[in-house]
C-alpha cells in the first residue's frame, strides 16, 4: 500500500513522528507540554506495556510475601547475601513494589491521557461525512473498473443507491461531482476507545477492593460457629482503608463436614470431594438459613463470600484427674502433615492438680497395623476408617502465663517431664502414671479451613472486564474502511465506472466487500437496462 | 469398552497422529524443496529480472469484475502442488486422528478430557490442526505455514507422550468448575491461533531478511535458500496481524473466565499466582504487538519479533510454569 494511502486514514500522529523526540526550546511550560506529549505517544504506551510485562516476571521468581510469607523466610535464612538485597529491590513484593506502581500508574496517566482526547475528538467526530474521493482510485488497495453504456449521472446514481444500501454513511455529493464517497465500520473506533477506557476503571475497581476489603481465615470444627468479628480469625489481612465496622455482622454454624477421597484407581487418596453443611444468619436476630458450602462453591452473605479452602481432622479428648473429675473436654484441630492426612497438635491442660499437663498428639485417620520406628506413626488413607492417636504425655510448667503468645500447634516443653507414650483407638483410656488421672479419646471430629474474603471493588472490575471484552472484540473485528465510486468518460465516449476500497487495518475481507458493492452495482445495472 | 481400554485407543490414535505428522512434514519440506517453493523462487527471480518495480501487493488475484491493475506476480510458472497437497491431506488426516484421540481419552475419563498437562497439550494441538486446517479451506494461502506448524505440532505431542502422559483419572475437586471448562476451551483454542500468528511471524523474519538481501544483491546462506521459497513478507505480516488479532479478544476472555472460577475456587479472582503472572505477561506482550503494528517505526520486523516473543511467554507460562514454579495451578502430573 503506498504510503501516503495510509495516511490518508491514519493521519500520522504528530507525537510519534522522529523529529520531537529532541525537545524544542519551549521554557518551562513548553518542556511539560512536551514531556506530556511523549508520555501519551503510542511509543511510551509500547514500552511502558513491555516494561510491565518485564517487572511482572520477577513475581513468579521469588516467593512472595501476600501469598507464602513461610517461603520468603526460608528464602532469607537460605540466602544470608542476596536475600536481603532482594528485599530491598522490593521482590518478595513485587506487586505492591513502588517501581511496579510507577509503571502502571505511568501507563494509565499514558493511557487517559491518550484515550481521552480521542474520545472527544471521536465524539465531534461521529456525524463527520467522509472526504472526497483521492484522484488516483486505481492506487488504491482494491480497485475494480469496467465500462458502460449510457449517462454517467445515471451510473452516479445507481452506485449511490447501492453504497446506501449498503449501510455506508455517504458523502453529501457536491456539485458537479463524479465520484461517491462512502465509509462505514465506525464501530471500529468505538470498541477500540471502550476497550482502553475499561481498562481505567478496571484499576480503579482494583484498587478499590485492594482498600476496602478484607480477608481472613478460620478453623471451625464440625458442630461449632464462627461470628464474623475480628477476634474470630486465626489470621486477618485487611486493606489499608478497611475498618472494623465493615464486618458484614454474619454468623453461622458448621452442621456437618464431609471430606471423600477417591477409594481405588491411580489417583487413590487424592481428595474428590468437600462438603460442608453450614446454618448461618446475615445478622444476630435474622433467620437461620442452612447451606452447602463446596470447594468452587462458596457462600455469598452480606457482600462478603466464604469458602472451603482445605480440611483436616480434630480429635475428641476427655482428660479427667486423680479424682475422676473431667478438667478438660473438647476436639483440637490438627495440622495435616502429608496427603494422607497424618496430622498433628497438642493438648494443654492448665488446670489440673498436681502439675499442668500437655499432650503430643499424633493422628492417623487410618492406622497402620504397626508403627515403623523409622518414621513414625503414619496414616495409610485420608479418610477416617480406622482412625487413632499416639500420645506423648508430659507433665509440668506449660508457660502459658510467661505472657508471651504461644503457638496452640506447639508445646513447650523446657518446664516440663515426660510422662510416657501410648496409642489409643477410639473410646479408649490411657490411665496416667502417678495417679495424675487419665485421657480418653472420644473420636475424631472434621474441621473446615475457611477463609472469608470481602472485594467490594470486583463488581466494578467485572464490569469493566466485561465491557473490555465487548469493546476490544468490536475494536478487533470490525473494520474501518472506504469505499469509493467514479464515473468517467473514456476515449471511446463510454462510461467508466471504478470502484475502489481502502480498511484503515489490514483485513481480508476487503475484497470481497468491494467485490459485492461492483457486482451490486453491475446487476442494478442490467436490472435498468431490463425496465428500458 | 472399559475405560481403560479407551484410554488406550486414545494413545494409540495419539501414535497414530505422530506418525501423520512425521509424513506430513516431508510431505511439507519436499514442497519447499521442489513444489511450490520451488516455484516461488522462479517467479521472484523472474521479477527481479523483469522492471516490474511494483511492491509485492495483490498476490492473489479477486477479480470478479475485470481487474485494472493486474496482480504483481502474473509470471508465475504452472505449480507442481503435489507435495504441498499431500502434505495437507495428511494435516486433514492428522487432525482428524488427533480429534478422535481427545474423543476417546473423555470417554475414558468420563468428562472433557483437559484435566492435567498431558490432557491440555494433546486437546491444544488438536485445535491448532483443526483450526489451520480449517483456514486453509478459507484461503490457501495459509497452506503455507505448513512446515513450521507441523513441526511445532510433532514437537509439542513428542513432549506431551514422553514427559507429560498421565493416566487417565479423576480431577481434584478444585477443577471441578464449568468455568474451568469455559476457561481452558478458551485459553487452547486463542493459544492454538497465537501459535499460528507467531509461527508465521518466525517465517516473516526469514522472508524479509531474504527480501532485503536480494534488493541489496547480496547472493544468499542458508537461510536466503528457506527464505526464497517462502510467501512473500507481506503476505506472512497479514496472517500474523489477523491470528492474533483474533486470537487476542479470546485469549483475553480466558484470563477474565479463570479470575472468575479462581474467585470462587480460591476466594480471589487475581493473586499473582505464576500461571496469572504469566497468562498476564502474555496478554501484555500480545497487546504490545497489536500496538506495534499501528506505531510508526515498529511495523514489520519489531512486531514480529514482539510476536515471537509472546509465543515465548506463552510457552512459558504453559510448560515453565509447571515445571518451575510452585503455585496454585497444581494439576495431575507435571
Ligand atoms: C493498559 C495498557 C494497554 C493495553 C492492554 C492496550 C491494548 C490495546 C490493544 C489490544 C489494541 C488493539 C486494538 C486494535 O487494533 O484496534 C490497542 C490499540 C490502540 N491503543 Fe492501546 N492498550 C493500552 C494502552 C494504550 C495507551 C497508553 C495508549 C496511548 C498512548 C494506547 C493507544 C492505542 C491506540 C491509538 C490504538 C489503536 C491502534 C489502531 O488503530 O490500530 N493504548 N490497544
Amino acid at each position: 500500500m503506498p504510503s501516503d494511502v495510509i495516511d490518508q486514514l491514519n493521519p500520522p500522529d504528530p507525537v510519534v513522528s522522529d523529529k520531537n523526540v529532541t525537545p524544542p526550546r519551549l521554557g518551562f511550560l513548553g518542556g511539560l507540554r512536551w514531556m506530556w506529549r511523549q508520555l501519551t505517544s503510542m511509543r511510551t504506551a509500547l514500552i511502558l506495556l513491555f516494561l510491565l510485562a518485564l517487572a511482572a516476571i520477577p513475581g513468579s521468581v521469588f516467593p512472595q510475601r501476600g501469598t507464602s510469607p513461610l517461603r520468603v523466610a526460608e528464602y532469607l535464612q537460605d540466602h544470608t547475601t542476596i536475600g536481603p538485597w532482594l528485599d530491598r529491590l522490593n521482590l518478595f513484593d513485587v506487586y505492591a513494589a513502588p517501581w511496579f506502581a510507577a509503571i502502571y500508574l505511568l501507563l494509565m496517566v499514558s493511557l487517559a491521557g491518550c484515550i481521552v482526547p480521542r474520545c472527544f475528538q471521536y465524539a465531534r467526530n461521529v456525524r463527520s461525512v467522509p472526504p472526497a474521493a483521492p484522484r488516483n482510485l486505481a492506487r488504491m488497495p482494491e480497485h475494480r473498473s469496467w465500462t458502460v453504456d449510457g449517462s454517467a449521472s445515471v451510473a452516479l446514481d445507481r452506485a449511490e443507491r447501492v453504497i446506501r444500501s449498503q449501510r455506508f454513511r455517504v458523502r453529501p455529493r457536491d456539485e458537479g461531482a463524479h465520484a461517491v464517497s462512502a465509509e462505514r465500520g465506525y464501530l471500529h473506533e468505538i470498541g477500540n476507545l471502550l476497550f482502553h477506557v475499561s481498562l481505567l476503571v478496571l484499576l480503579v475497581g482494583v484498587a478499590w477492593g485492594a482498600w476496602f476489603g478484607y480477608r481472613g481465615n478460620v478453623v471451625v470444627v464440625e458442630g461449632e460457629g464462627f461470628a464474623n468479628t475480628l477476634t474470630q480469625y486465626d489470621d486477618f489481612s485487611p486493606g489499608r482503608g478497611f475498618s472494623p465496622s465493615l464486618l458484614a455482622p454474619f454468623s453461622f454454624t458448621l452442621d456437618d463436614f464431609e471430606a471423600t477421597f477417591l477409594q481405588e484407581g491411580p489417583r487413590r487418596g487424592q481428595p474428590d470431594s468437600f462438603t460442608a453443611e453450614m446454618t448461618y444468619r446475615t445478622s444476630a436476630d435474622a433467620e437461620p438459613t442452612t447451606t452447602t458450602v463446596e470447594v468452587n462453591h462458596p457462600l455469598g452473605v452480606d457482600g462478603a463470600k466464604v469458602f472451603l479452602i482445605g480440611s483436616g481432622y480434630a480429635p475428641m479428648f476427655t482428660v479427667r484427674d486423680g479424682d475422676g473429675d473431667v478438667v478438660y473436654s473438647g476436639a483440637v484441630p490438627a495440622l495435616p502433615q502429608d496427603a494422607s492426612f497424618t496430622s498433628t497438635t497438642v493438648v494443654k491442660v492448665p488446670d489440673v492438680q498436681p502439675e499442668q499437663l500437655g499432650f503430643n498428639v499424633t493422628v492417623a485417620p487410618t492406622a497402620p497395623e504397626r508403627v515403623s520406628p523409622a518414621t513414625g506413626p503414619k496414616s495409610l488413607f485420608p479418610e477416617a476408617d480406622n482412625p487413632r492417636v499416639y500420645l506423648g504425655a508430659w507433665a509440668g510448667d506449660l508457660g502459658l502465663d510467661t505472657g508471651i503468645p504461644q503457638n496452640v500447634y506447639q508445646l513447650d516443653t523446657s518446664d516440663m517431664k515426660q510422662l510416657g507414650r501410648q496409642d489409643l483407638a477410639v473410646g479408649e483410656t490411657w490411665q496416667l502414671p502417678g495417679d495424675r488421672g487419665s485421657i480418653t479419646f472420644d473420636g475424631l471430629a472434621e474441621f473446615a479451613n475457611l477463609q472469608v474474603a470481602s472485594d467490594p471493588g470486583r463488581w466494578v472490575a467485572l464490569w469493566a472486564v466485561g465491557a473490555g471484552l465487548i469493546g476490544i472484540t468490536l475494536s478487533l473485528l470490525v473494520h474501518r474502511r472506504r469505499v469509493w465510486v467514479r464515473v468517467s468518460r473514456n476515449e471511446e465516449g463510454r462510461t467508466l465506472v471504478e470502484v475502489a476500497g481502502l480498511s484503515q487495518t489490514e483485513w481480508s475481507g476487503l475484497a470481497n466487500e468491494v467485490d459485492a458493492v461492483a457486482a451490486q452495482i453491475q446487476s442494478d445495472q442490467e436490472d435498468d437496462k431490463e425496465h428500458m | 469398552m472399559t475405560s481403560e481400554s479407551w484410554a488406550h485407543l486414545s494413545n494409540g490414535l495419539v501414535y497414530s497422529t505422530i506418525i501423520v505428522l512425521a509424513v506430513a512434514l516431508f510431505a511439507f519440506a519436499l514442497d519447499l524443496a521442489v513444489g511450490s517453493g520451488r516455484r516461488r523462487l522462479q517467479s521472484r527471480q523472474q521479477r527481479r529480472s523483469s522492471s516490474h518495480g511494483a511492491v509485492a501487493h495483490g498476490a492473489e488475484s479477486h477479480g470478479s469484475v475485470a481487474v485494472a491493475n493486474p496482480p504483481v506476480n502474473t509470471g508465475e510458472l504452472p505449480a507442481d502442488e503435489r507435495w504441498a497437497r499431500v502434505g495437507v491431506s495428511l494435516s486433514v488426516l492428522a487432525a482428524v486422528l488427533i480429534s478422535l484421540a481427545v474423543l476417546t481419552r473423555g470417554i475414558s475419563a468420563e468428562r472433557p478430557p483437559w484435566g492435567n498437562m498431558y490432557e491440555f497439550t494433546v486437546t491444544g494441538v488438536a485445535a491448532l490442526l483443526v483450526i489451520w486446517v480449517a483456514m486453509i479451506g478459507r484461503r490457501k494461502e495459509w497452506r503455507d505455514l505448513g512446515i513450521i506448524v507441523v513441526l511445532f505440532s510433532l514437537l509439542l505431542l513428542g513432549v506431551a507422550v514422553l514427559v507429560l502422559y498421565t493416566e487417565s483419572a479423576e480431577l481434584v475437586p478444585a477443577l471441578k468448575s464449568y468455568w474451568l471448562w469455559i476457561h481452558v476451551t478458551a485459553a487452547i483454542i486463542s493459544s492454538a491461533v497465537f501459535t499460528v500468528g507467531s509461527l508465521a511471524s518466525v517465517l516473516y523474519l526469514i522472508s524479509e531478511r531474504t527480501e532485503r538481501r536480494v534488493a541489496a544483491g547480496e547472493r544468499g546462506g542458508m537461510w536466503d535458500a528457506v527464505g526464497v521459497r517462502l510467501p512473500s513478507s507481506t503476505a506472512l505480516d497479514r496472517v500474523a496481524y489477523q491470528t492474533i488479532a483474533f486470537a487476542f479478544p479470546l485469549w483475553f476472555f480466558a484470563v477474565v473466565a479463570g479470575a472468575i472460577w479462581a474467585e470462587d475456587a480460591w476466594g480471589r479472582y487475581w493473586g499473582w499466582d505464576p500461571k496469572e503472572t504469566w497468562s498476564f505477561v502474555t496478554l501484555v506482550i500480545y497487546a504490545a504487538y497489536l500496538h506495534a503494528r499501528s506505531t510508526a517505526g515498529w511495523r514489520g520486523r519489531p512486531a514480529a519479533i514482539i510476536a515471537i516473543i509472546g509465543l515465548a511467554a506463552f510457552l512459558f507460562s504453559y510448560f515453565g510454569v509447571n515445571i518451575f514454579f510452585v503455585g496454585f495451578h497444581s494439576y495431575g502430573g507435571v
